[in-house]
């Protein structure tokens, strides 16, 4: 590529591609091992949040009636727009790997700002949230008060604070981490973007905007089943 | 790895379907199924990570088979966490 200088190494003929690392014999090695690192890292990620959907799903089936009641004072509005929001960035960020593998440089470059405006797209409307439920004192804690709050399809009965409290520390870790991940995810793109207008991305190299958008893509997956676990409990009650 | 050959019109089309599927279990959320309104949301989660790993991630057209293996094993060790916890706490005796 003409923005990708070319060295040709020692007597050898043949040219060397400046991306590929002396101990891999080719760069489709070299792509395949940066990848494949990727997904053993999103394995263990499966775990890590695979105990606390495990912690979860226990805890559901323990206080049901609490876990329908606190969802309710979710806004299932903001959890659909928010899913709706990764959505795209995950949309964005496909275009962003296609883009730098046909060397559309500005495609490129307007995919990875497009993804990161979305990830503070997300973080913003799940920072309001958060601050509502820091104002309704929903945060787990001594201030936390879930008084008379009716269990929905069992009119006169109220949740017990004990086991809402203990949703909402669910819901506060589990949308926390993800949150985190977000906030890494929008680190890496940011690193991405700098590297992409530097032009140092060519089709024959680009590996780090695919493994990137793979990690973007997990955290959407953690946030396709948050949204329907935490918000969408006896909404038709 | 070698050629991404999925076209753009695939990512819009798996990305329309997507949006869909997001609508479909709010929908089906405000419904009253009974016991199978939680099986319903999980399943259309499911539907949803599926798609997005299998185009949006490449799985679908790898020639790297490890790739697969890695997608397998982590299933696989996700439902041996889930499925042996549950074991445990369903068929505990307190109310």
């Amino acid at each position: 590529m003409a923005d990708s200088p070319i060295a040709v190494q020692g007597t050898s003929h043949q040219v060397h591609n400046p991306a590929l690392l002396h101990h891999f014999a080719q760069p489709e090695q070299q792509r395949n091992a940066a990848s494949l690192g990727m997904w053993w890292f999103l394995a263990t990620e499966v775990m890590f949040f695979g105990g606390l959907f495990c912690s979860y799903l226990v805890y559901r089936l323990l206080y049901y009636p609490e876990f329908a009641a606190c969802a309710k004072t979710l806004d299932w509005r903001l959890g659909a727009t928010n899913t709706a929001v990764l959505i795209c960035s995950s949309l964005t960020v496909v275009l962003a790997v296609w883009a730098a593998s046909m060397a559309r440089r500005t495609l490129l470059v307007v995919c990875l700002i497009a993804t990161i405006i979305l990830g503070f797209v997300f973080l913003g409307i799940k920072g309001k949230e958060y601050h509502d439920k820091f104002v309704e004192h929903h945060v787990p804690g001594p201030t936390f008060s879930f008084e008379k709050v009716p269990i929905p399809g069992h009119p006169g009965e109220y949740a017990n604070p004990q086991r809402a409290q203990i949703y909402f520390a669910l819901y506060f870790i589990m949308t926390g981490l993800h949150a985190i991940h977000m906030i890494i995810g929008i680190g890496i793109f940011t690193y991405l973007l700098i590297m992409a207008w530097k032009s140092r991305y060519t089709p024959k190299y680009y590996t780090p905007i695919e493994i990137g958008g793979l990690y973007w893509h997990f955290v959407d997956i953690i946030w396709i089943y948050l949204f329907p676990l935490l918000y969408l409990i006896d909404l038709h009650k | 790895m070698a050629g991404h050959a999925t076209s753009l019109k695939t990512y819009f089309t798996i990305w329309i379907a997507l949006l869909i599927f997001t609508g479909l279990t709010v929908f089906a959320a405000r419904i009253d199924l009974g016991v199978y309104n939680a099986a319903v949301a999980l399943t259309i989660a499911s539907v949803k990570a599926t798609l997005v790993a299998l185009f949006f991630m490449h799985i679908r057209g790898t020639s790297e088979r490890l790739t697969k293996l890695v997608v397998v094993s982590a299933l696989f060790f996700l439902f041996l966490l889930l499925g042996l916890s549950m074991s445990d706490y369903l068929t505990r005796a307190w109310h």
